[in-house]
């Protein structure tokens, strides 16, 4: 991103930014067409906008985040990231997985500046940037660390600073904290936070966590399970486009816990069905 | 702040009496087990057990050969007999250049089978279309057993060292395919997907990241296959060889020398054991971020 977008205001659906992500009518099959995951899904995410992904599990949120990263491809319908269509994984869209997935056989720094290897970066900016990420991920002092010397939240710091190091257009994130344990989880969302006000990102993240997605995102696209529809897309007005650095804050914001009774109702729903 | 260290301080003398006294009182405590599940040796324990159990395996040896009637002992010597056999044949019948022909042809013939594994082996782990075209017919090559082989080698090579080469080579490249093809499919499919989000090339994933991924597994399996490739030097040296350990040993079966037999077989324990520390120690400099994390 050039243009250093504005802090987006969540409360108000911007048509003078850029569209980030447009999926129209996509729908993806397996097994021969047997079993459909997403059901013909039209998506259109602004520039700077954070977006979670929610719903139970099957629901084809993260076979939708997948499709934008280009991991797989639709059966029918076409996605678009800032007006190129998506053919394939590219550098553009970064991703960050469930798994860890930091290379074992490179240290903390090597694994950030890896991204940026693969882009031709030269190596002394590279070095300088993967430093500088590494302190935004406050991981400074492992830069030296092989990633079996880290633990599960400092991998995903590893993996999260890599992604950003080569400077995406979009940010995906598939459950990228659903394997750490509580405290950490939260620490990891309160990083995020700030990530996504110093790095001024588009971001998707599909995530099972009702709570995690209320605090992070600007909006919520809701899924049906199979096949995975949207069941509904709110914007996160009550938060008046402000960005809670800590989570405890976000409680007691009037509306908070109408949208988490709201959106456990829709979960409690979606289970049951059928 | 006072008053919490003063807290602790208490639960922990508490805690160090307690232990105290309840000793005292013969508290009961989890009996002793010998067969403990997920119960660790320290290196202390495990070199003690590794010394029983050789000081056991040689004593019944020679309890073996004491028990054996006079007039047949020679057919199971001693193993301090064998032991001397073995210098003997060190300082009088150059057994060492024997020794080096036979470690040259295994070495030589395995890693010309890793050139083919391994190539091979990652390209049908990456590739499932190519893993479908060539795994049918190697599935079918590990059921031959290699001595099959000999006389097709024979009529191909004569009794050269070539044929003593590829009947090493054949005795190991299938086995050593599969567990290539093993070793790249076990790598984490996340990696491969990270690293094409990031916009890395075939070749760059291929060669800089399954590879990476799965070199220490490889590096197992290549120990354990060159541990089968020891096993069948003696039949790569039964036939028409006139240096190495295995035709040392078949000559010496011809005279009933049981002793050498044995020498034999024991200096290849040895040389395995040898290899298997050479390619653990490869291992461990090759990979330092695969060695166990520290305290």
């Amino acid at each position: 991103m050039t243009d250093a977008a504005v802090a987006v205001p969540a409360t108000t659906v911007h048509t003078d930014t850029e569209r980030a992500i447009v999926a129209e009518r996509v729908t993806r099959r397996y097994l021969g067409g047997r079993f459909t995951a997403v059901d013909d899904i039209s998506l259109d995410v602004p520039e700077g906008q954070v977006v979670a992904f929610v719903g139970p599990s099957g629901c084809g949120k993260t076979t939708m985040l997948r499709m934008i990263a280009g991991l797989e491809d639709p059966s029918e319908g076409d996605i678009h990231v800032f007006d190129k269509p998506v053919l394939g994984p590219g550098p553009d869209r970064g991703m960050v997985f469930q798994a860890y997935t930091s290379f074992p056989w490179l240290t903390a720094a090597g694994n950030v500046e890896y991204g940026m290897k693969i882009l031709g970066v030269p190596k002394e900016e590279r070095r300088e940037k993967a430093m500088k990420l590494l302190e935004e991920v406050h991981l400074s002092k492992f830069a030296n660390a092989y990633p079996s010397e880290l633990s599960g939240g400092m991998k995903q710091r590893v993996a999260i600073a890599r992604t950003l190091a080569q400077n995406p257009d979009v940010l995906l994130m598939d459950e990228p904290f659903g394997a750490l344990d509580a405290q950490v989880r939260w620490e990891m969302q309160e990083m995020m936070i700030e990530l996504i006000e110093v790095e001024k990102k588009t971001v998707v993240a599909v995530t099972h966590d009702i709570q995690e997605a209320v605090y992070l995102a600007d909006r919520i696209v809701f899924y049906t399970r199979s096949p995975g529809r949207i069941k509904e897309d709110i914007i996160l007005d009550f938060k008046k486009g402000q960005r809670f650095p800590k989570k405890e804050e976000l409680l007691n914001e009037p509306g908070y816990i109408d949208i988490e009774r709201q959106l456990f109702a829709w979960m409690r729903e979606e289970i049951q069905a059928d | 702040m006072s008053q919490i260290t003063t807290q602790s301080g208490h639960i922990g003398s508490a805690r160090s009496g307690g232990v105290r006294s309840a000793g005292a009182a013969g508290r009961r405590r989890r009996p002793k087990q010998v067969l403990r599940l997920l119960s660790p040796v320290t290196s202390n324990q495990t070199l003690v057990y590794g010394l029983t159990g050789a000081v056991v395996f040689f004593g019944l040896w020679e309890v073996g050969h004491y028990l054996t009637p006079e007039e047949s002992r020679r057919f199971l010597p001693s193993p301090q007999h064998v032991i001397a056999t073995l210098i003997r044949l060190i300082e009088e019948k150059d057994y060492l250049s024997d020794i080096g022909v036979s470690t040259y042809r295994i070495f030589v013939s395995f890693f010309a089978a890793c050139a083919v594994a391994i190539p091979l082996g990652v390209f049908m782990g990456c590739f499932a279309n190519m893993r479908a075209l060539i795994n049918p017919m190697l599935s079918g090559a590990r059921y031959l057993p290699a001595a099959s082989f000999i006389p097709l080698l024979l009529v191909w090579f004569g009794p050269t060292d070539t044929q003593k080469l590829a009947l090493l080579f054949l005795g190991v490249i299938f086995f050593l395919i599969a567990l290539i093809l093993d070793n790249t499919e076990a790598v984490q499919k996340e990696l491969v997907e990270a690293a094409m989000t990031m916009g890395a090339s075939r070749r760059e994933i291929v060669m800089g990241v399954v590879v990476r991924a799965a070199s220490p597994a490889i590096m197992d399996s290549m120990r354990n296959m060159i541990a089968v490739g020891w096993t069948y030097l003696v039949i790569a040296e039964i036939v028409a060889a006139q240096d190495g350990i295995g035709a040392v040993m078949m000559r010496a079966g011809r005279f009933l020398k049981v002793d050498i037999i044995m020498a034999g077989i024991l200096s290849i324990g040895i040389l395995g054991v040898l290899t298997d520390l050479l390619f653990r120690m490869a291992a461990h400099y090759m990979f330092p971020w695969n060695r166990k994390r520290r305290g």
